[in-house]
Order: structure tokens, then C-alpha cells, then sequence
């Protein structure tokens, strides 16, 4: 059924921190493995050891370069209201800096992907919000990977349908996994610990609560799609004497103190 | 986005298809006399073949045909479906018609067949524009000038194949009623397709999507972002699939083919058809069947051009500004 179904009260999803992300993809392995083999599985790669491998992966990591706004005055005109945002206080070092930016499902609360499929592969689960694709009902038509602005489903040229993020739905209600382990293979797996699994339809959960305190924000809320998981920004760099690193680099050598065999090498590599 | 052509020719033979369809069900309604009976039986068998060519072509662009049957489901919420269950019931008015013209029945049952096609015909283009104009992802498509560039190039593939094979089949040896009436129709229905065009061409130049990069990954608060390094080093579905690029120097040139072939010369041959029907049957032929090739031809550059010039917001994750015309 892709009629969506009323607005349900669990919100299943990930909060993920992107001041603490280190862009080590471990995310996106841990997930390839698990999904590869889980209920929802395989994950199929055409010519993978060759020259042109392609395939399936439910997780992408990005990294982007942030730069400093208005260093030339023609764009301070043209994004007048992100300058005056960066005027405020954004933090960002005069050097800019490095963001690695997971992208997975959102598991969003009004998608298109779901309303568009003519088959009804393509679902929200009434129970906890969870997006699925129905893979036995899938005919492979690639239209919900066209409605979808996030780049979630990845199609299988091997299978011949849709294939997304499950939100690990064969591990989080596993029963005959430890508690401790009935979390996304994503979420286990980070090393830095920059993604988090909970309840965001509750506001007094661990992931709420968090996204509440650093003020955690929507992808494109424009497409009106109201996405589950959230981003946690960067927290404020230290403002640091930006002069600083060019002091190091400068040329510091008392050459006149040196042992003379030092200052005759000195004096023709000068030369 | 990629054009993949099966699906190109899905919405060109399709629309063509259904143009005749509604032309003929309009035809029979007004007046059961118009078009003679073989006429529009050949007429009728045409545009069936072109609708269902088109449909069969889009299954091939599925990976799992054999379940096709399963989109006539999801009605309620998706165009695609939506589309096919009035494709499918299209045919049941187009089915019936065909045994009432070989019975040799005319009056109310005709007329009443009739109009019930002519409705379903349009109503299947306009689900079909409808796939593409609903997705909001995809600037070039989710704008007003996409469900009229459909209908009306529709019904210009329509009326310049209809006027073919109703000179085709001898019908045409006088200016009556149907031939003006077709010949108006194909200018008609090039000149303000291709203003249409236009119109779009000019609205996918000069706007575009809201999302960008800075809000895709709600960076923008920081200061500009731009992609260093994508997820992987190769190709994957989605830049295959979504990421499509068709440099401005290209497409300008292939908007000019698209409009010549619509417009100028659709409407010059339809120009020619009639003026030569008293006189020149034979030669009234050609020039309707000039009309009805170079709007097709047109139809295929138009509807590759549809795909290739749409830019999908995804791309802005992997720092593809948009538009990228430059």
C-alpha cells in the first residue's frame, strides 16, 4: 500500500553528528556486510574486482570543504543571508573547514517515494515509520529513486529492483541479539561514535534530546518531505590566531650559529 | 536525467497513439458520417498499435516485468498506476468501438463509443505528463508548461497522422470538412506546441531548483560548500541514472531540430497538403505524410531533450550546481 499511513507516533531513525564524523566510511562497510547477507540482501555489485565496479550500497559518505563566506564582495551581495549568519558567530575558521557528511535514508514522514510507487513495493511502516521496499513486489520501475531528493535508493541492475537503507530492521528487533546489539549495523560499527540509533517521535528519548541540545536540523526541508533523521552541525572552532601556521613555515634558521661545515652547505645551496 | 529510450518511445508513440484515438473518438461523436467505416476501423487499428507499441516499450524499461500487472494497485497515490488503469480501460471503449464499425452499427452507440474513447485517450496523456510533471525533485519537470507540451504535441502527432492515412486510404480528393479541419488542426496544434516548447525552454534557463548544495547538506550556515571528495570513485546508479549532462552547446542546436521539425515544417507540408487536395491526390499524400514523419522525428528529439536537459536535486550532493549550463 503506498497510500502514507497516518502519522505515527514511533519515529525510527538516526541522529548523525557531523562535528565528530572523521569520514573513515566504516558506516557504509559495516552496512554493505550486513544488508549483503540480511533479510533484505544481497546487495549485489556488478563487476566488482574490474574496471568499472558498480553496485549497491544503502549509505554514501561525502566530504565537502566549507568556505569562508564573503571573501570577495560580489558574493557577500548574492548569499547577503548567509553572510550576515557567518557575521554572527558561525565559528568557522578563517581557513574554512572539512565536513564528511554520511547520506542514507531518511526514513522521512510525508515521502514522494512511497506515494509515487504504482505497485505498492514501496511502504511506510504504520508502526514505527520505518521506509521499506517490498522487494517481491517490486517490478523495477526506478520511479521512487527519481522522487527521492536524497539519493537513498540505489536500483540493482543484478536483481532487477529497488534496494534502500532498512534501518537494520532484521537486527533492531532481533530478539536473539544481546539488547546492546539491536541497533543498525551503521550505528555499531562508528568508531567515533557520530551516529546515533533512537525513538525521534518521542521527545524525551536519548536521540530527541540531543538533537534539542545541538540544535539538531532537517536535509532540503524546501521539498516538504519532513525527513526523521537529523544532522548535528559542526560545533564552533576555536578562534584561533590564523597567522599562527604561517609562522611555522617561515624560514627560521640561524645560519651564523651553525657548525661551519653547515654554513659552507648553506652558502651553495644558496647560491 | 538519462534518457533512456525505451521510455522515449513510450511517451512519443503513446501520445501519437492516443492523439489519433481522440481524434477519431471526437470525429465519431460529432458526427458518425465524418470518417467512413474501413476509415475508421484502419484509423482506430493505427492508434492502438502506436498506444500499445508505446506501453509495451515502457515495460522494458522495468526489471521485473512479469509483475507489471501489480502497478494497476496503486491508483489511489501514484500517476504511474493511475496511468495504467487508464491505459488498460482505454482500451475496453476502443475494443467495442472496433465491433460496432465491423457490425456495421452507427448512431447513438458510435457516438456515445466514441466520445468515452476520446475521454480516455486524453485522460492517458494527461496521467503520462502527469509521471514526470508530479516529481518535485526535478525542476525541468515539476513546472505548468509540462502537461500542456504533452497534450498538444499529442495532438499534433495525432492530426498529422490522421490526415495521412485519411488521404492514404482516398478519402481526401476534395477540401470537406475533415481534411480543412485536419490541416488546421496540425497548424494549430505545431504553433502552439512549439510556443509551448519555448516557453519551457525558456522558463529551464532562466529558474531553477531552490535546493543547493548548502541546503542539501544544511552547510550553508557555515559558508559555501563544495564537494572535495565523492563517496565513490566510480560511477554508481545514482550518477548513471540522475546525473546526465548535456552541454549547452549541444542542446541548443537540438532545440532548433526539435522546432523545425514540429513547428515549420509540419505546418508548411499541411499547408501543401490541402492546397493540393483538389488537384494533386497523390501528391497531397506525400506532403501529409512529410507533416506526420517530421512531427514524429520532432517528437523524438523534443522528448530526448526532456530527459537529458533534467537535472535531478540529487547531483547536488556530488556538487553538480544547478542549472550546470555554463
Amino acid at each position: 500500500m503506498t497510500m502514507l499511513p497516518p502519522p505515527t507516533q514511533k519515529k525510527l531513525g538516526l541522529v548523525i553528528d557531523l562535528d565528530i564524523c572523521v569520514g573513515c566510511h566504516a558506516c557504509a562497510v559495516a552496512c554493505k556486510q550486513w544488508n549483503d547477507g540480511g533479510q533484505f540482501g544481497p546487495l549485489p555489485d556488478e563487476d566488482a574486482y574490474g574496471r568499472e565496479p558498480l553496485g549497491v550500497w544503502f549509505n554514501r559518505v561525502h566530504s565537502y570543504e566549507v568556505a569562508e563566506l564573503g571573501t570577495r564582495d560580489s558574493e557577500l551581495g548574492k548569499h547577503a543571508d548567509l553572510a550576515t549568519s557567518s557575521a554572527t558567530g558561525s565559528g568557522l575558521p578563517a581557513t574554512g573547514m572539512t565536513v564528511h557528511f554520511p547520506r542514507s535514508c531518511l526514513h522521512c514522514e510525508t515521502p514522494d517515494c512511497v506515494t509515487v510507487c504504482p505497485t505498492g513495493a514501496s511502504y511506510k511502516r504504520a508502526e514505527d515509520g520505518i521506509v521499506l521496499v517490498d522487494e517481491d513486489k517490486c517490478i523495477g520501475c526506478k520511479l521512487c529513486s527519481w522522487a527521492c531528493p536524497y539519493g537513498a535508493r540505489e536500483y540493482s541492475e543484478v536483481r532487477g529492483v529497488m534496494q534502500k537503507c532498512t534501518l537494520c530492521v532484521d537486527r533492531i528487533y532481533n530478539e536473539s541479539f544481546d539488547e546492546v546489539d539491536r541497533q543498525p549495523a551503521c550505528v555499531m560499527a562508528c568508531p567515533t561514535r557520530a551516529r546515533h540509533f533512537g525513538d525521534l517521535g518521542d521527545p524525551d528519548s536519548d536521540v530527541s534530546k540531543l538533537v534539542a541540545q545541538r540544535n539538531g536540523y532537517d536535509l532540503m526541508p524546501e521539498m516538504g518531505y519532513k525527513p526523521v533523521n537529523k544532522y548535528l552541525p559542526p560545533r564552533p572552532r576555536r578562534t584561533g590566531d590564523t597567522r599562527r601556521a604561517d609562522v611555522v613555515l617561515e624560514e627560521s634558521i640561524d645560519v651564523s650559529a651553525a657548525p661551519p661545515l653547515l654554513r659552507w652547505l648553506d652558502r651553495m645551496l644558496s647560491r | 536525467m538519462n534518457p533512456a529510450l525505451s521510455v522515449i518511445f513510450f511517451t512519443v508513440a503513446s501520445g501519437t497513439g492516443y492523439g489519433l484515438l481522440f481524434l477519431l473518438g471526437l470525429c465519431l461523436a460529432v458526427d458518425p458520417g465524418m470518417i467512413g467505416r474501413t476509415e475508421s476501423l484502419v484509423v482506430l487499428a493505427t492508434g492502438l498499435v502506436f498506444a500499445s507499441a508505446g506501453l509495451l516499450s515502457s515495460t522494458l524499461h522495468l526489471g521485473q516485468p512479469q509483475r507489471a500487472w501489480r502497478a494497476f494497485s496503486q491508483w489511489r497515490s501514484s500517476w504511474l498506476s493511475r496511468e495504467g488503469v487508464v491505459a488498460m480501460c482505454g482500451f475496453v471503449p476502443a475494443l467495442l468501438l472496433g465491433m460496432t464499425l465491423w457490425q456495421g452499427h452507427d448512431g447513438t452507440v458510435l457516438r456515445s463509443l466514441g466520445a468515452t474513447l476520446a475521454i480516455f485517450a486524453i485522460a492517458t496523456v494527461f496521467c503520462t505528463a502527469r509521471i514526470y510533471s508530479s516529481l518535485k525533485t526535478i525542476h525541468a519537470w515539476h513546472n505548468g508548461f509540462v502537461l500542456p507540451g504533452y497534450l498538444l504535441l499529442g495532438l499534433l502527432g495525432g492530426s498529422a497522422w490522421l490526415l495521412t492515412l485519411n488521404s492514404l486510404l482516398g478519402h481526401a480528393t476534395a477540401n470537406d470538412i475533415l481534411t480543412t479541419g485536419l490541416s488546421g488542426l496540425v497548424i494549430a496544434a505545431a504553433l502552439s506546441g512549439v510556443v509551448c516548447k519555448r516557453m519551457y525552454w525558456q522558463f529551464i534557463d532562466t529558474t531553477k531548483h531552490p535546493a543547493t548544495t548548502e541546503s542539501a547538506t544544511g552547510l550553508g550556515r557555515f559558508g559555501h560548500v563544495h564537494s572535495v571528495e565523492a563517496p565513490h570513485t566510480e560511477q554508481n546508479y545514482l550518477t548513471n541514472e540522475m546525473g546526465f549532462r548535456l552541454a549547452r552547446k549541444h542542446s541548443k542546436p537540438l532545440r532548433a531540430i526539435a522546432s523545425i521539425l514540429i513547428a515549420p515544417l509540419p505546418i508548411m507540408a499541411a499547408i501543401a497538403a490541402w492546397l493540393l487536395t483538389p488537384v494533386a491526390p497523390m501528391l497531397m499524400t506525400v506532403c501529409a505524410g512529410i507533416a506526420a514523419l517530421s512531427a514524429t522525428a520532432g517528437l523524438f528529439v523534443e522528448r530526448w531533450l526532456f530527459f537529458a536537459e533534467a537535472k535531478h536535486v540529487v547531483m547536488l550532493y556530488y556538487g553538480v550546481a544547478q542549472p550546470d549550463f555554463a
